[in-house]
């Protein structure tokens, strides 16, 4: 352990013109130096442009189910749902740190076209469309509606059927470049969708008669979240509507979930804290109302456990990228090794002519330290600016190798993926260099070592030359 | 400080090498006494341990026994700090194969020791002085017109003279030559030995290694080494 003044001696003496000097020397002369500085450019340049796609595909998808979901959800997994979730909101909307609520009814259903036989298993949901506009990003997933979502249900071509907002994977089709044909729209179309109400019990609500609810819509409008499942898979009904056809507009209504929207300056953990002390509160002032028993199944989640199950398995992806990352930074470490155990074989006489000057072990360490430091430095600002030049064209090149070869990263026909992620973050190129420069000093480190150990006499011997 | 006292003072210094099972005993009680001024000539034949006690004056190299004493300080008790500025300051060696650094230009071999012992801010300090002294060197040594050229481009004896220049350059009280002239021609190695003697004029002290007699015979004292011990010491007249 140094003390204030060893230290400062020791800054000073790190900074020896002659290692300085000598350093770039070795790396501008020794043309094998060349080989390790293309190791480690070759190694910066895959790591920022791998890292870079995947972590904005990471991002963008996280900020697609935030934008879907809201900041919380207090909610149940039963398609039963739960009662007295009006009071609920009412107390809520009284919070100074919530900036909106919407109640959502959550089920499947069986969707079909008019005219055609076949039945398609969706999900629906059932929204407030102004209120959920408020709470989540769903009106810039909107294509008609989205400068008046109040009237997000209603048919574009007003028909009196209510309106129903479709994913927009379920009618239309994206081509090769991710685009849809929306100017040629799917005109009128007219959807039953079948839903099978549920009693507070979890019974059928209509056994032994009709057992589903069926009811007509005229599509409104199409919904574009980005994300696959929902665009996919998802229909979107009127809150009432959605309450009627699931059986839960009894005299105890019923929703499956609400949405919350936090006020910007409040901490995520801080406000899902704040809204599960006011559920506690407000199942204790429930538990003796008739269908208390439905607000037990009930948790108050952030949106990243909401969605856990889908960002999961994006996240474990890029961490088994970074793992695989940290193997090619082990590989470097063994290139750095092997090209510095060359040079410093190659400069044992330097060494020895160095010691007889006067020149210490640790100053012939801090050399060799200076010049693989250098060579990280090299390295990676060479790796990090092909990289950002690569990640500048990165579209244009997968345009040009699609029309030219057919060939694309993602087949956008199947992901739901615009154009791939390019934007270089500052502290990922931060991280990457130092890494860079880490992993060229660790590599260097052994030889340097077993340089400074040589003893002059032997290195200065004839043979040795 | 007179000029009988002693710069330099070995007693019983004992050296051996292992060479596979074997162990070479190189000195075996050697005893030597260098004084202010003087240029001593260690003179062996090949294998008698002359490179071996230079290589333990300069520190370069430690005694398995003895004792090496420079202006009365035993440099056993040197640690290593002290012992790398000893190299630095008080000794410079001049190898038989000149040993330069080839990234190196002539001049900067030549400042190298100065370098060495500076920080940036050191260096920049006393830059102005160390490359005038250089330059001074190079003009006393012959070589002036070769100042940026590099080692690999310079002759045997040009490259032996920037290797004084490199000893010379902390104006070292010692000057330590094994067999400086043992990889030029005689014309060649003769100017060295000039060069050497003119040093030694001047003031500088110098031992000189070499296998050679008639080389020998330029020093102002020469010591015989055989089989590891001094043999015979004789004084030019």
């Amino acid at each position: 352990m140094f003390r204030v003044s060893d230290f400062d001696i020791r800054i000073f003496h790190i900074l020896l013109m002659y290692k300085i000097i000598l350093a770039i020397r070795y790396l501008v002369k020794r043309r094998i130096t060349y080989f390790a500085v293309l190791a480690v450019a070759l190694c910066v340049f895959i790591v920022v442009v791998v890292m870079t796609v995947m972590t904005g595909l990471v991002i963008d998808f996280k900020q697609k189910n935030h934008r879907f979901v809201g900041d919380c959800v207090v909610g149940t997994e039963s398609l039963v749902g739960f009662a007295y979730y009006e009071d609920f909101m009412e107390i809520l909307e009284g919070q100074d740190f919530i900036a909106g609520v919407s109640p959502v009814i959550k089920s499947f259903a069986l969707k079909r076209r008019r005219g055609s036989m076949r039945d398609e298993v969706i999900e629906i949901m059932g929204i407030d469309p102004v209120r959920h506009s408020q709470t989540t990003g769903f009106r810039e997933t909107l294509y008609y509606h989205r400068d008046d979502v109040s009237k997000t249900f209603e048919p574009v071509d007003d028909t009196n059927l209510p309106g129903c907002v479709l994913g927009i994977d379920q009618e239309l089709q994206r081509d090769a470049y991710s685009r849809y044909a929306q100017e040629v729209g799917p005109g009128r179309m007219d959807y039953s969708i079948s839903c099978f109400p549920l009693t507070a019990k979890g019974a059928a609500a209509q056994a032994g008669t009709d057992m589903v609810n069926t009811k007509t819509f005229s599509f409104s409008d199409n919904s574009h979240s980005g994300l696959p499942r929902v665009d996919s898979w998802l229909v979107y009904l009127s809150f009432e509507n959605a309450q009627r056809l699931c059986g839960m507009a009894g005299p105890v209504k019923r929703a499956n979930a609400i949405h919350i929207k936090f006020k910007p300056n409040v901490r995520l953990g801080d406000g899902c804290e704040k809204v599960a002390l006011l559920w506690q509160s407000f199942r204790q002032k429930k538990a003796e109302e008739k269908q208390a028993y439905l607000l037990d199944a009930v948790t108050v989640q952030s949106w990243k456990e909401y969605r856990r199950a889908s960002v999961a398995p994006m996240e474990k992806e890029q961490a088994i990228m970074t793992v695989m990352f940290a193997f090619v930074g082990i590989t470097t470490v063994f290139i750095v090794f092997v090209v510095f155990y060359m040079i410093i074989s190659h400069k044992s006489k330097d060494i020895g002519i160095l010691k007889s000057i006067g020149v210490s072990n640790v100053d012939i360490i801090e050399l060799f330290l200076g010049f693989a430091f250098l060579v990280g430095l090299l390295g990676s600002g060479a790796g990090l600016f092909a990289g950002w030049l690569f990640l500048q064209k990165i579209n244009r090149i997968e345009d040009w190798l699609f029309e030219h070869f057919g060939f694309q990263l993602w087949d956008r026909t199947i992901y739901a993926i615009g154009d791939i992620p390019n934007q270089v973050g500052f502290e990922v190129l931060v991280v990457i260099v130092l890494s860079a420069i880490f992993t060229c000093l660790a590599g260097a480190l052994v030889p340097s070592w077993q340089a400074a150990k040589q003893k002059p006499i032997e290195t200065l011997q004839v043979n040795q030359l | 400080m007179s000029k009988d006292d002693f710069i330099l003072k070995a007693e019983g210094l004992y050296k051996s090498y292992r060479m596979g099972a074997t162990e070479v005993k190189v000195l075996k009680g050697v005893n030597l006494e260098v004084k202010k001024g003087e240029f001593v000539a260690i003179v062996g034949a090949s294998g008698s341990g002359k490179s071996t006690l230079l290589h333990i004056l300069g520190a370069l190299d430690k005694p398995d026994k003895g004792v090496v004493k420079f202006e009365k300080r035993d440099l056993s008790r040197f640690g290593a700090d002290e012992l790398n500025r000893f190299r630095n300051k008080m000794v410079g060696f001049v190898f038989q194969f000149y040993h330069l650094l080839d990234e190196l230009s002539v001049l900067e071999n030549i400042f190298l020791p100065v370098m060495a012992g500076k920080s940036i801010v050191g260096w920049i300090v006393c830059r102005r002085w160390a490359k005038n002294r250089a330059r001074e060197l190079l003009g006393q040594l012959g070589l002036a017109e070769r100042a940026k050229h590099k080692p690999y481009q310079l002759s045997g004896g040009e490259r032996q003279r920037v290797a004084i220049g490199r000893a010379l350059m902390n104006e070292p009280k010692l000057l330590l030559a094994d067999e400086p002239t043992g990889n030029l021609d005689s014309v060649t190695g003769d100017s060295i030995l000039d060069t050497l003697e003119k040093l030694n004029r001047a003031g500088q002290t110098i031992v000189m290694v070499t296998h050679d007699e008639r080389i020998a015979q330029r020093a102002e004292r020469i010591v015989t080494l055989v089989d590891g011990k001094i043999e015979h010491k004789s004084t030019r007249i």
